[in-house]
């Protein structure tokens, strides 16, 4: 019992992360069909910054107050990160709106390939390591089981960038605006939105969420390094599916399903740890094969 | 026995029902012809005969054969060959190479055939080609066979896709409005072509909205409104028929 | 200078040709064993390219997960090799048949699958199928290290064991391929591909079994592909999965788009591009190879932009993706 509650909460904490960058995932691939490929990279590049301001603020001792800086070092890279992804946008997905589904693919896998060696050749090649102890060391006990004072702010922020995004979406205009967009780009234009503008915003949300991902994954395993933004990427592409592709809702829940589920699965299965990545891929494939609209569905209708 | 047979056909999209219990019957060598108001369903009674939906209720009949569950390419085989009402041609491929598909499930040569040429595979693609000049010639589309076919006007476009059916060598052939955004003359050769084809031996089922067009060229009309039959016999017969006129032009204000 | 062009222009294309095919068949003799060595390279994903050439340029399916199909074939000739001793030229069929054998197993439940979700079903598989390699359950693959000691291939008391003995080898290989490849593009299977690829439904509707048509492009890549694999098995005579990475699965398919979807000419000026380019790089300056794979994701964005039908398109894929412009613009 101690051992699922335990590897329960490392589940959810996983869960958080795929669900943030799987956010991005499906607000883009509702509003253009697209699977960003670079979108990994994004919470990567995020991930990285966040690593450059732990040391420029906190470490150097420029900004004493810890929840100050924290703040200030979120706002930061989520700012630039989501300038990146809109750029991202600009540059290299607009241009190929018009020509057909195959190039935007080859594009975003330039672009990913693009934004890793960035990082890699301003930070090098090697690991890197988030300075220990910038969060203090507490723990609690549930029922033997222990949650660190990391693994609760990454839930806590997690859960207040969901809930923010998701009351943006549902009861503001702009909001209301990225989801018109989504159900038809001509329609929307008719009704006077401006639908250009709605995928930069769209551009700009995904990547800051993922960046904030990229943070607190530096914060909670230390290690971070330019080629991850491919595997936390995938899974949580997987996860977005999961919850059905383009329903935002539906990310979240399988964000979370995706990293409780995983981590069970490499807790209690024989092998577990070293398959633990081909779960995500597995649930990936029964879910296509089984029920394609993923758990919560997605508004898919083709005419003949 | 008639060559194909519908006995109620039923088709649901969530809570519209399309085709209501809809029966009817092709004999061999006809041509029926299928009209009703927008929405009335003809298209769907189309795309539930050649397989692209799955009925609801129902049995579909070809020569006695059920076709219930069989996918569009069987039932093609089985002898039932279509066109569609928003021209579906292989837009960046020429005329010829669009024909030619049709002869498709006709023939068999497979990998090995194709890499070393073996002459059985040599004389199948002279087959091919043969056949699918055949039905170009038929539609008078043979000077025009290397054109692309989204480079030819409409009216060609809309012959095309019948030259294609043809190839299949169908039994029954279903065109879906097929003068649809032609001409006077066009439309009028097209339904002289069209009584070849029968002519031929081939049955035809065709929908229609062009009143003319159709009471000219069918030996029997049915006709359907918010999916079900609501009348069938001479086409005569059908133009007085009070429901139909209802139907068409609402109904009178009393 | 324009007189030298035109006349150089008024000359029979059968005499280019000819040269290239003296100037191919010559190369090793003029040039030292490491550019032998490359040329090899740029054969084996030649192959690789125009394997997959037929699920992505022909049948117009988004594959992303070649690599796995390449991993069989490779891992079928070691196993057979190295734990029995079967013979190269033996394990070579035997590659390509379970190549496509498992291709007929992975990919029959997700042929109806469209466009980008069966590009993410086939990385899954790709990734799957890498880490049975690197997990090595069954105990036959050899872990993270991988297989070693494969033998060269050898036939009758003749080994192959020089980089110019694979040379022509491989080039064998690749004459045969484009000639297989190009009477395929023009029988009655390719324009089902082509059909298909252009209008589903309507292939359907007339009477061509979609799925089988599918079905039979991934056979046969993957079939090719396993043939690929056994060659790579043999010359380097030491498999890992690293090699069949994600990674190598975006360069098949980043060769077989930028050189030009559904043309043979196409995938070898890809391969050019995608293998023996960064090849050069590294040979030109030290210092570039820190940036060859930041100016290759440039690279391919630029092109995509600029050049999507790719460098050597087919005239129909041109066709299909000038007039996928035209349409969505209006």
């Amino acid at each position: 019992m101690e051992f699922f509650l335990q590897q329960a909460i490392n589940g959810i904490t996983i869960g958080a992360f795929y669900a943030l960058i799987a956010l991005g995932y499906t607000m883009v691939y509702g509003i253009l069909k697209l699977i960003n490929f670079a979108h990994g990279d994004l919470f990567m590049v995020g991930s990285y910054l966040g690593y450059t301001l732990v040391i420029a603020l906190i470490i150097s001792g420029l900004i004493p107050n810890l929840l100050v800086a924290l703040l200030i070092i979120f706002l930061m890279a989520m700012g630039m990160v989501a300038l990146t992804g809109a750029l991202l946008e600009r540059v290299a997905y607009r241009p190929l709106r018009k020509a057909g589904r195959l190039a935007p693919v080859v594009s975003a896998l330039g672009a990913s390939i693009f934004l890793q060696n960035v990082v890699m050749l301003i930070y090098g090649p090697r690991y890197h390591v988030y300075p220990k102890g910038i969060l203090p060391d507490i723990h609690w006990s549930i029922g033997g089981a222990y949650v660190t004072l990391v693994q609760l702010a990454t839930l806590v922020i997690s859960i207040l960038l969901m809930g923010g995004l998701y009351f943006f979406i549902q009861r503001t205009r702009l909001g209301t605006a990225i989801r018109a967009v989504a159900l038809d780009h001509d329609t929307a234009r008719l009704m006077g939105i401006d639908v250009n503008r709605i995928i930069t915003l769209v551009f700009l949300l995904g990547p800051a969420l993922g960046a904030a991902g990229g943070i607190m994954i530096g914060l909670y395993y230390g290690r971070i390094n330019f080629t991850m933004g491919w595997g936390y990427g995938l899974k949580a592409f997987v996860a977005a599916i999961l919850g059905g592709i383009g329903n935002i809702p539906g990310a979240m829940v399988g964000g979370f399903l995706l990293g409780i589920f995983e981590t069970l699965a490499a807790g209690y299965l024989p092998w577990g740890g070293a398959w633990k990545d081909a779960i995500a891929f597995l649930i990936l494939i029964l879910i296509l094969i089984l029920r394609p609209t993923g758990l919560l569905g997605e508004r898919v209708v083709e005419k003949i | 026995m008639a060559l194909l047979e519908v006995k109620g056909l039923t088709k649901r999209f969530g809570g519209l029902t399309a085709v209501k219990r809809l029966d009817f019957h092709l004999d061999e060598g006809e041509i029926l012809g299928m009209i009703g108001p927008n929405g009335a369903g003809k298209t769907t009674v189309f795309n539930l005969i050649t397989g692209i939906y799955p009925p609801d209720g129902g049995e579909i009949r070809l020569n006695g054969q059920s076709l219930l569950g069989l996918r569009p390419h069987v039932i093609t085989e089985l002898g039932i060959a279509r066109t569609f009402q928003n021209i579906r041609l292989f837009a960046n491929i020429t005329a010829l190479e669009n024909v030619m598909a049709g002869q498709h499930c006709r023939t068999r040569a497979g990998v090995l055939g194709a890499i070393f040429r073996l002459r059985s595979q040599r004389l199948e693609e002279q087959r091919i080609l043969r056949e699918a000049e055949r039905c170009l010639r038929f539609l008078g589309l043979y000077e025009k066979r290397h054109e692309l076919a989204k480079n030819l006007p409409y009216g060609d476009q809309r012959r095309l896709e019948i030259a294609r059916a043809l190839a299949t060598g169908p039994q029954l052939l279903i065109l879906d409005e097929p003068t649809a955004g032609m001409s006077e003359k066009e439309s009028s050769e097209l339904m002289d072509i069209i009584s070849q084809v029968r002519d031929s031996g081939v049955t035809i089922l065709l929908i229609e909205h062009d009143m003319k067009v159709v009471m000219g060229i069918s030996d029997r009309i049915i006709a359907l409104d918010n999916g079900e039959k609501i009348a069938e016999g001479r086409p005569a017969e059908v133009q007085r028929n009070q429901r139909v006129i209802e139907a068409y032009l609402g109904k009178e204000e009393v | 200078m324009k007189d030298l062009f035109l006349r150089l222009k008024g000359i029979d294309q059968r005499w280019w040709y000819l040269a290239l095919a003296l100037g191919i068949i010559l190369f090793p003799w003029f040039t030292s064993n490491y550019w032998i060595s490359v040329a090899v390279f740029f054969g084996i994903y030649a192959l690789l390219g125009l394997s997959l050439n037929i699920i992505l340029g022909y049948a117009g399916l988004f594959q992303l997960g070649h690599a796995a199909f390449w991993a069989v074939g490779a891992y079928t000739t070691a196993i057979l090799n190295t734990r029995y001793g079967i013979p190269i030229f033996v394990t070579l069929p035997i590659s390509a048949l379970v190549s496509a054998l498992f291709a007929i197993l992975i990919t029959k439940p997700i042929l109806h699958l469209r466009g980008d979700y069966l590009c993410l079903v086939t990385i899954g598989f790709g990734e799957i199928v890498r880490l049975f390699l690197f997990n090595d359950p069954l105990g036959i693959t050899g872990g993270i290290n991988g297989i070693r000691g494969i033998d060269r291939p050898s036939i009758f008391g003749f080994v192959f064991h020089q980089p110019i003995h694979y040379y022509y080898l491989t080039l064998a290989f690749v004459v045969f391929t484009i000639f297989a490849m190009r009477r395929l593009e023009n029988s009655r299977l390719g324009r089902a591909w082509i059909y298909v690829r252009e209008d589903e439904l309507a292939a359907e509707a007339m009477g061509i079994d979609t799925t089988q048509v599918k079905l039979l492009a991934f056979i046969i890549g993957a079939a090719w592909a396993g043939v690929a694999g056994t060659l790579y098995a043999s010359r380097y005579t030491v498999i890992a999965p690293e090699t069949f990475s994600f990674w190598n699965s975006c360069v098949m398919f980043c060769i077989v788009i930028i050189g030009g979807v559904g043309s043979i000419p196409g995938v070898l000026v890809g391969t050019l591009g995608m293998v023996v380019l960064p090849e050069l790089l590294r040979d030109v300056l030290e210092e570039v190879v820190q940036w060859r794979m930041l100016v290759f994701g440039a690279a391919m964005m630029l092109m995509m932009i600029f050049r999507p039908e790719g460098f050597w398109p087919s005239p129909i894929r041109r066709h299909e993706l000038r007039a996928a412009e035209l349409t969505a613009s209006e």
